[in-house]
């Protein structure tokens, strides 16, 4: 059963789960969601091309498992932004606070502030965005896909790395164990050059100014015998 | 911290303490007034405030409100632990309670030699004398075993019981009160039972309480450690031991600032602290920061709570600058 979107869902008289039940069975169309302050799920599990754009700041979780759906949020976001997003495309005007993109799969978050602690926490082939900042841990254990940085990263930064691969443009307050500075090649400027297109970036930062961090693969078994997997996932030495 | 660990079994076990503290919860909400402005709407706001914090620790709750005080007087908030405090009951409970407590501020009154005030508000009540402040909180400790001392200063009152927060706030008439600054706990119990003594905030001092949102692993060891220093403890409750180790510290001379660093060294734990002191407030986490805390600042007024939606109807709150704060960095606010 496919229904169409309704222009507004004004969440100071509707709730949550019927927003989600009514963008759930959208196929197609966009809409606009007023007045979150602070709810969670907002958005959650959204699985068709849909376009939806939040007016106001959002609570945990919110385009959380996200498929195809764009999601576009006008203020904040709290924790676990687009968490395991499969594909689609999740934007937040402002900061996003803890592990923002957490374990996502695929698809592409962009958060035009700063992003809290974890951002990218086991990332698993996310895209990930950051106009400003990311806090301490991000891309803990992060296994494919990219961290672009505009901004700093706080402390142990790709700590326990697997073959995802970060770019900074900043500082990084300190690498987390297994995560080293590695040589940005050709490849790696046009990752972050499509990647800022994507985000609307472009103008805010040019992809030389960007260092790039990998994995050292001290800690986990990486045999040079797996490297077409290691290609498959995305992911060069 | 993990840019020491060497294998990755060790870098597993931290994202399973990251994951067990994620899965347990409490909220916070507190709110500091820097102006007049909304002093009179102190109790009504931290009371919306609170609602929002309801299901992330719906098991009790508790309030610390730092109202009007008489200059020089000291006003001890007690809880009597040894009785139901009588929601709903039957006719006449009210008055019950009020014989009670006259009973214990005339007690208390001919112990120090001086007039005590009483109100009763339940099973809580507030008594206020110009009297010794110290030496009436040891009274009511040593003499009235069915009772404890939840707060003592000038300002400071606390309460908290076991049940929804938002019968908790009803109760005690969070939304009538008036003052500078408030301080809000919703409870999910973890490291000790659910009772109201386990409830926060708890004192650390004159004028001084604090709320936790997290667990602490080594306050059996602390605990041990601060009653060597002669601090006594009513609970089995992990915050209980924070509050006492800043009570400890603050008593041997330390600032609140320099208390709380010398707490970031010594207390091993998941913690997100608010802190109230006589004319300031403060903000802790801890190193690895897992537990969640946001806060807001206008020209009028500073709010922190464990999650945007308590902050999302406090008045200006669009124009608030908002902010998650750092990790092991102490924040606090002073009135001037």
């Amino acid at each position: 059963m496919s229904l169409a979107l309704p222009d507004t869902f004004d969440l100071a008289d509707t709730t949550v789960r019927e927003l989600n039940r009514s963008l759930h069975l959208a196929e197609g169309g966009s809409c606009t969601v007023l007045n979150p302050r602070g709810a969670h799920s907002v958005a959650a599990g959204l699985t068709s091309p849909i376009d939806v754009t939040v007016d106001g700041s959002v609570g945990y979780y919110c385009a959380g498992m996200n498929q195809q759906a764009t999601v576009h949020v006008n203020g904040n976001a709290s924790t676990g932004l687009a968490e395991n997003i499969m594909s689609g495309t999740v934007r937040v005007t402002g900061n996003a606070t803890m592990s923002a993109g957490a374990t996502g799969h695929g698809g592409l978050v962009v958060v035009e502030g700063n992003a809290g602690a974890r951002c990218g926490i086991s990332m698993k082939g996310v895209d990930i965005v950051v106009g400003g900042n990311v806090g301490h841990m991000s891309a803990f254990m992060a296994q494919a896909g990219n961290l672009v940085v505009l901004g700093n990263a706080g402390d142990d930064l790709g700590d326990s790395l697997y073959e995802a691969r970060l770019f900074v443009r900043g500082t990084v307050a300190s690498l987390g164990a297994d995560a080293v500075e590695k040589e940005m090649g050709p490849e790696h400027l046009g990752i972050v050059a499509d990647l800022l297109e994507k985000a609307d970036m472009s103008d805010a930062a040019n992809p030389s100014e960007f260092r790039r961090y990998g994995t050292a693969r001290q800690l986990y078994n990486f045999h040079i015998d797996d490297i077409d997997a290691e290609l498959a996932t995305g992911a060069t030495p | 911290m993990s840019r020491d660990s060497s294998t990755r079994g060790e870098a597993i076990s931290l994202w399973g303490k990251v994951a067990l503290a994620f899965s347990t919860m409490c909220g916070i909400a507190g709110l500091f007034l820097k102006t007049e402005t909304h002093r009179h709407d102190l109790g009504r706001l931290t009371a919306l405030m609170l609602h929002e914090m309801r299901d992330r620790g719906p098991d009790s709750a508790g309030f610390a409100v730092y109202g009007e005080g008489r200059a020089g007087a000291t006003k001890l908030t007690v809880l009597a632990e040894d009785t139901e405090p009588g929601w709903g009951a039957e006719a006449g409970w009210e008055a019950g309670w009020e014989a009670r407590w006259e009973a214990v501020a005339a007690g208390l009154g001919e112990a120090l030699g001086t007039e005590v005030s009483v109100r009763s508000i339940r099973d809580h009540a507030v008594l206020e004398t110009m009297g010794d402040g110290d030496a009436a909180r040891r009274w009511l400790l040593a003499n009235q075993p069915g009772l404890d001392v939840l707060s003592h200063g000038e300002q400071l009152e606390i309460y908290k019981a076991v049940g929804d927060p938002d019968l908790v706030a009803l109760h005690y008439d969070l939304a009538g009160r008036t003052g500078t600054h408030a301080i809000a706990h919703t409870r999910m119990a973890t490291e000790s039972a659910v009772t109201t003594n386990g409830s926060h905030p708890f004192a650390t001092g004159a004028d001084t309480c604090l709320v936790h949102n997290g667990s602490l692993s080594n306050h059996n060891q602390l605990r041990r450690l601060l009653e060597k220093q002669g601090e006594s403890f009513q609970t089995e409750n992990d915050t209980e031991v924070a509050a006492g180790y800043m009570s400890w510290r603050i008593r041997e001379g330390d600032t609140l600032d320099l208390a709380l660093k010398k707490a970031l060294v010594e207390l091993d734990g998941f913690y997100t602290f608010a802190i109230g002191i006589k004319d300031g407030f403060a903000i802790l986490r801890d190193p690895i920061a897992c537990k969640p805390a946001v806060i807001a600042e206008t020209d009028d007024w500073v709010a922190m709570s464990s999650e945007y939606r308590a902050l999302a109807q406090l008045p200006g709150v669009n124009d608030a600058e908002i902010w998650e704060p750092e990790p092991a960095e102490i924040y606090t606010w002073t009135l001037t």
